[in-house]
């Protein structure tokens, strides 16, 4: 298991490949990547992402042994920034490592949807015309509920 | 003494990142009350608590939980992450 919350920039294509390189008897890897999405308006100067420091590992590194043991992964990685970045950056990715893929497109599916609502990072919209905290969805929450 | 640390815009709310103080407060709820009492700043984060999450010790907690020995109280936002 790799986690990494990190102010840095990271090259998703190595990452999976290390990631990838290091299986032994897996058949299948599934990775999701998250990006800074611009306004419809096309506006955003910066998102600004807050995490709670002494938290965050210890929540990513819980979501991460809850999915290794619920569906038998053979690996997973999970790799999220905080700061300033800007539109079309990556802010985060996951990756599942599973000897076969349904198991390994659940797991990240049950990643992403505890990193949304139950992992400690804030994010703030900074446009041309001030900043606003992004509001929790509704959906986002019930999504965990399927688990 | 605790610590209490505030994220997001409770944080911008507020004016600080973080808080020590003694206190009687046995659960978050009297914690909420006790803070709310400082000044309006804090009564303004804190009126609409179902806005709000609570970690005690890191861990997320209801309202109702017990503060007894906590080192660390955080109040934030529902979280947005991924």
């Amino acid at each position: 298991m790799l986690i990494r919350v990190q102010k840095e920039a990271f090259d998703f294509s190595a990452e999976v490949e290390n990631f990838t390189q290091i299986q032994r008897g897996m058949g299948a890897i599934v990775t999701f990547s998250g990006i800074v999405r611009d306004t419809p308006d096309g506006d955003l100067k910066y998102m600004e992402i807050e995490h709670y420091p002494g938290m965050t590992q210890a929540a990513l590194t819980d979501f991460a042994q809850t999915a290794l043991d619920r569906w038998s992964l053979g690996d997973a990685l999970v790799i999220h920034r905080y700061g300033s970045l800007k539109p079309n950056d990556m802010i985060m990715m996951v990756a599942t490592a599973a000897r076969h893929r349904v198991a390994a497109f659940e797991a990240a599916e049950y990643l992403m949807d505890y990193l949304k609502s139950r992992a400690p990072f804030w994010k703030k919209e900074v446009k041309q015309d001030g900043a606003i905290w992004v509001e929790a969805k509704d959906h986002d929450e019930t999504a965990l509920n399927r688990w | 003494m605790i610590d209490i640390l505030y994220f997001a815009w409770v944080r911008e709310r507020i004016g600080e990142a973080k808080d020590q103080l003694e206190t009687e407060a046995k659960t978050v709820s009297e914690l909420v009350q006790e803070l709310s009492s400082k000044d309006a700043r804090y009564a303004a984060a804190f009126a609409d608590p179902s806005a709000l999450r609570v970690a005690v010790d890191q861990k997320l907690v209801d309202f109702d939980a017990s503060i007894i020995e906590a080192k660390e109280v955080a109040f934030f936002p529902p979280m947005t992450g991924g």
